[in-house]
């Protein structure tokens, strides 16, 4: 089954009803495994047990910027192939990126507050981030306020290509200028600056999040498409009355 | 060429006469700038220290004022459907559309912040510096602005959701305006690395947005 098989929306429906209980279940063997490594794994010599907020903390910003990642390559596919299943894709990202970019955001503040002494500080990496979650609520807000969805998606789908230029911000941020937020040390030349034992439960969540995050694109996608087809059906009983 | 600059000097006249909103982007800045001291007091030792970041966000804030009536106007009455017909290609429709919007609205503000300054309590070289990175930073702001108002240009409301949608994205050329600004007015940075970095935005912006504004009027009007 390829790629353009599932363009037909009732062959993903069933693809996606075949999928989810799977995913589900892989999802939460991922959490409990995660979980249960992140709770054995050493406390920090400096900062005690402080330090497993990371392990929500840093899968989430990932996901975040995942999230806009997924949405940028559906923008393609909706201005570039005329996709019929990624205008779908793109807007059932958006909630769920916003969602893991603000727990990134309060896992943050709630791991400042102990270790710099405050919850938010006017940081280039909080700041691209804050303006990442700023950007989610924008495309939320373009999607609620055109009416018809194709026209809606190819609008977001310029604003989501548009906004993109502020991932490697993100992503660099802490590389070019000096931060408060620490820099960057899992994906970095020469190897993590982590010891394994911590690294290894990160890196399990990670796959956690990522798998909560495939499960819950493909069951809201499933939603969007069924609300679509209401939508539809409403529309041709109002014509039928009228 | 000469289709482009009627259009530039069309736009321009529909700014200036009854209707248009030229005059109306340094009215607001004026009206903004004044409010600041109603609101933290007419310390003008404080006044002057936050005074470039004042002008920086009233210029963004009054920038969006005519950004909304940009392609809708021409939306409405129908005259964008000539121009996306018409022979020359739409980016540079579009891109002389910013520009007219700039000399309009930019610009006047631009002119505008010496005198405004005044009223914050700017000195002279405060002043030349705030003038140079509003003159090197508007542009960015009015050619990102330039998607937005394509994205919004058929929707009802359009402004208010315009906002929403640019204003995330002009947050670098703030940094890095107010940080050049704040530069001259005897900042530890040093003038020349924010200023570069706004020049860049401004060139990057007016690279990126005539094409992703022509590629959204194309998408909404077919």
């Amino acid at each position: 089954m390829s790629l353009t098989d599932l363009a037909n929306p009732s062959r993903f429906l069933k693809f996606a009803n075949r999928v989810l209980p799977w995913l589900g279940g892989v999802t939460v063997i991922a959490f409990a495994i995660g979980l249960n490594q992140a709770m054995g794994a050493p406390d920090d010599y400096q900062q005690g047990a402080t330090v497993k907020i990371m392990y929500l903390h840093v899968p989430s910003a990932w996901l975040g910027m995942l999230a806009w990642g997924v949405m940028s390559i559906a923008a393609l596919g909706t201005l570039v192939w005329r996709h019929p299943l990624a205008d779908v894709a793109a807007k059932s990202a958006a909630p769920l990126g916003a969602a893991f970019t603000l727990l990134c955001l309060v896992t943050g503040a709630l791991w400042g507050r102990p270790e710099w002494g405050t919850y938010w500080v006017w940081d280039a990496r909080l700041t691209s981030e804050l303006v990442l979650f700023l950007l989610y609520l924008g495309v939320i807000a373009l999607w609620r306020t055109v009416e018809d969805p194709s026209r809606a998606a190819r609008a977001a789908a310029i604003l989501t290509l548009v906004g993109a230029v502020d991932l490697p911000i993100i992503k660099f941020s802490v590389d070019w200028w000096n931060t408060l937020h620490q820099g960057e040390s899992v994906f970095r030349f020469g190897g993590s600056t982590i010891y394994p034992t911590i690294l290894v439960p990160l890196l399990v969540m990670a796959v956690a999040f990522t798998l909560l995050f495939v499960t819950l694109q493909i069951a809201a996608m499933r939603n969007e498409i069924l609300r679509r087809r209401v939508r539809t059906l409403r529309l041709m009983q109002a014509q039928a009355a009228s | 060429m000469t289709s482009l600059g009627a259009l530039l000097i069309r736009d321009m006249r529909l700014a200036v006469r009854v209707g248009g909103g030229a005059l109306m982007g340094v009215l607001f800045f004026l009206v903004v700038v004044t409010l600041v001291p109603f609101a933290i007091g007419p310390d003008l030792a404080l006044l002057e220290r936050i005074g470039p970041a004042v002008l920086w966000l009233a210029a963004l804030l009054a920038n969006l004022l005519a950004l909304d009536r940009l392609f809708a106007a021409d939306h409405e009455d129908g005259s964008l459907d000539l121009l996306l017909m018409s022979r020359a290609p739409l980016e540079l429709v579009v891109a002389v559309k910013g520009l007219a919007h700039w000399l309009t609205t930019g610009l006047p503000l631009v002119i505008a912040a010496p005198l405004i300054g005044l009223l914050l309590n700017l000195d002279g070289a405060a002043q030349a510096g705030l003038v140079l990175t509003l003159l090197v930073g508007t542009p960015a702001l009015t050619f990102i602005g330039l998607i937005g108002a394509a994205i919004a240009v058929a929707l009802r409301r359009g402004g208010l959701l315009l906002a929403v949608l640019v204003l995330p994205l002009t947050v670098p050329v703030l940094i890095f305006g107010v940080a050049a600004a704040n530069a001259v007015l005897g900042g530890a940075a040093p003038f020349g690395t924010p200023f570069t970095i706004l020049c860049a935005l401004s060139l990057a912006s007016l690279v990126i947005g005539p094409f992703a504004a022509a590629a959204a009027l194309r998408q909404e009007i077919e």
